[in-house]
């Protein structure tokens, strides 16, 4: 039955009731690129949270300038060695360091922004189809015009006159994420809405608050879950979008996009490639373990998924063996 | 359907206001007097209030809405802080680079993403399905930025330091003058651009056709006795790219308003750059120019999308 051979608490014989959650959870650590993509991220949120302790490893703070150690005598920004484990940049300031609190500001706000985003999304969803008439027509329009807006340029101007910042970003993703996600909740709630359980309840008295929360909420906890998973690598690259611009995290916060910027401007990390690729592949290997997970999540929750059949099948297979 | 038309055509207009005074009355409650920026920190009271009345700013908010819209309308935005010129000239000059670039960028992501959704889909499970969609990942996960520093890297200064240049660092270089240099310039963002929306559109395809090959009428084609290929090619490939006009429709107007990050790190002189560059030196009609550009784009395309739905599914009729 399993793959490992280890006894998975189920004795010879026995039947043992598991409930969903607990299925779920079976389903996902069997899955072994979902666990990587788990160890990534778990690895990144560690990353974020002891990164005053790499501050003091290395002695550097993310906002010291080193200029003596950490630029060459023609300015140039050293490489990885072993004071600057992961080079300095155009300031002499650690690489290394300012990934580390980079982190922070990346999940953060793509933690936030996500979080956020699908609670309006499923405000708006639910009200919209649960509703229907005018307020479902009101709505949809409202998510119609939110998507046909040139986001980026929005969020460009926005940010202009405003002045950049963290809270302004986290804003900003969040007005422009929310509405692709609140038309498939709209979609959902108009389909189960229908349902008998629906009208069972409202012949029992209940009221449109009672019926959206008890009855309609529960059944949406799969899409909202995977949904909201997959909303947090792109907040995370928008961010970091809104950073390379310019227009994100003022400097000098570190943050991965403000340090791609930094590597862009001059085109200096054609000389100093450190500088490009640590950042650059942090936030790839984010966004990617953020993405697979979110896919292996809405598999794991989806138990007529394509992928969980093959799964079992191969594990029936291999248990018949 | 002239009722359905105008509808489209009555919701696009009120995107386009919605825009027009998001942007109008953001640049109102901003800080910072246009009057400075145009005559510099030397220029007297006298010189400032003789410019504000001539740019008509000392008069109330929602005259001034009205006149801009009025004048919008005829095409005319107004003119740059910085060098006097005429909007609507600046940014049709940075037409032809944003153009070129979505052009041969669509054409590239459509071969790569279309294939590859359509091999994953016709062999589910299959190694060539997993190497479909880990490409998938990969380009969703991929910053655009990052993978054009990457390639920047890899394929312009890597060879240039070995002695020969195999592509340039960008810039861009007019078609009407050399149609090969233009392409040699465009190869890396086009690229670029087209290997992460190829991305997304391999697996909206991959999704379509998935659903697709479900149905029954699928079935009852296999059932006639047609042939594999033809069930794919003829009955499948028709209903499972049918949606993906729409996503094209809107991806195509969105970057033509201005392919941002693309065109600041290939140094490309194009619409999105131009925004860019407005943006910090706070030059208001460009970035109000610019934004209502963009909502054209998206406007008109979702109107043609609707039409073309119209005319290749008779269902919605």
């Amino acid at each position: 039955m399993t793959g490992t051979g280890a006894p998975t608490g189920e004795e010879d014989g026995a039947v043992v009731q598991r409930g969903s959650l607990d299925l779920t959870l079976r389903r996902l650590t069997r899955d072994r690129a979902a666990m990587v993509a788990l160890a990534v991220i778990v690895l990144v949120v560690a990353m974020a949270i002891f990164a005053p302790v790499f501050a003091s490893l290395t002695g550097h703070s993310p906002i010291t300038q080193f200029r003596d150690t950490g630029l060459s005598p023609m300015g140039i920004p050293v490489g990885p060695n072993a004071e600057f484990w992961l080079g300095a940049d155009q300031l002499g300031r650690d690489v290394l360091v300012r990934l580390a609190y980079g982190a922070r500001v990346s999940l953060l706000v793509g933690v936030l922004a996500a979080c956020c985003a699908s609670a309006i999304a499923v405000i708006v969803g639910t009200t919209a189809g649960f509703f229907g008439g005018w307020v479902d027509l009101a709505l949809s329009r409202l998510i119609d015009l939110v998507m046909s807006v040139p986001f980026l340029l929005c969020a460009l101007a926005l940010v202009s006159v405003l002045g950049p910042s963290l809270m302004l970003s986290v804003s900003v993703i969040v007005f422009f994420s929310w509405a692709a996600m609140a038309r498939v909740i709209r979609g959902q709630v108009i389909s189960l809405s229908r349902q008998e359980f629906v009208q069972a309840s409202r012949s029992l008295g209940a009221g449109p608050l009672s019926i959206m929360v008890v009855d309609i909420l529960p059944n949406l906890t799969v899409p909202i879950i995977v949904y909201t998973t997959m909303m947090i690598p792109s907040a995370i690259v928008f961010e970091a979008t809104l950073s390379f611009l310019g227009m994100g995290i003022v400097p000098p916060t570190p943050s991965w996009g403000g340090m791609l910027a930094d590597a862009s401007s001059n085109s200096l990390y054609l000389v100093a490639w450190w500088m490009v690729f640590f950042p650059g592949t942090a936030l790839l290997m984010t966004t990617l373990a953020f993405n697979i997970f979110g896919d292996s999540l809405r598999d794991a929750l989806d138990p007529k998924s394509l992928r969980t059949a093959r799964r079992l099948k191969r594990d029936r297979k291999g248990a018949a063996k | 359907m002239t009722r359905f038309i105008l509808q489209r055509l009555a919701f696009g207009a009120v995107v386009l206001l919605v825009l027009s005074s998001f942007v109008f009355f953001l640049f109102f409650v901003a800080p910072g007097d246009p009057a400075r920026m145009i005559a510099g920190d030397k220029a007297t009271e006298a010189q400032l209030q003789q410019i504000r009345t001539n740019l008509g700013v000392d008069r109330p908010m929602i005259e001034q809405y009205a006149t801009f819209i009025g004048r919008a309308v005829q095409g005319d935005l107004g003119y740059s802080y910085r060098n006097r010129q005429p909007v609507a000239e600046i940014i049709v000059r940075r037409i032809p680079a944003t153009l070129s670039l979505v052009i041969g960028a669509v054409v590239l992501w459509l071969a790569i993403g279309i294939p590859i959704g359509l091999m994953s889909a016709r062999h589910p499970g299959s190694l060539r399905d997993r190497l479909g969609q880990a490409f998938i990942l990969v380009g969703l996960s991929f910053p655009t930025f990052v993978l054009g520093m990457m390639s920047l890297y890899l394929l312009y200064f890597l060879p240039k330091q070995a002695g020969f240049t195999l592509f340039p660092a960008g810039g861009y270089k007019a078609f009407s003058r050399d149609p090969l240099i233009w392409a040699w310039h465009l190869a890396l963002p086009w690229t670029t651009l087209a290997l992460t929306m190829a991305a997304f559109y391999a697996r909206l395809t991959r999704g379509q056709m998935l659903d697709v090959m479900g149905e029954d009428y699928i079935r009852t084609a296999r059932a006639k006795g047609l042939s594999e290929r033809k069930v794919v090619w003829k009955h499948g490939m028709r209903a499972a790219l049918t949606p993906l006009v729409t996503q094209l429709g809107a991806d195509i107007a969105l970057l033509l308003g201005g392919a941002i990050v693309i065109e600041q790190v290939y140094g490309l002189q194009g619409v999105g750059a131009l925004a860019v560059q407005a943006v910090n030196n706070q030059d208001r009609p460009i970035i109000i120019g610019v934004v209502l550009l963009g909502g054209l784009f998206i406007v008109t395309a979702n109107i043609v999308v609707d039409l073309f739905y119209v005319l290749l599914d008779p269902r919605i009729r």
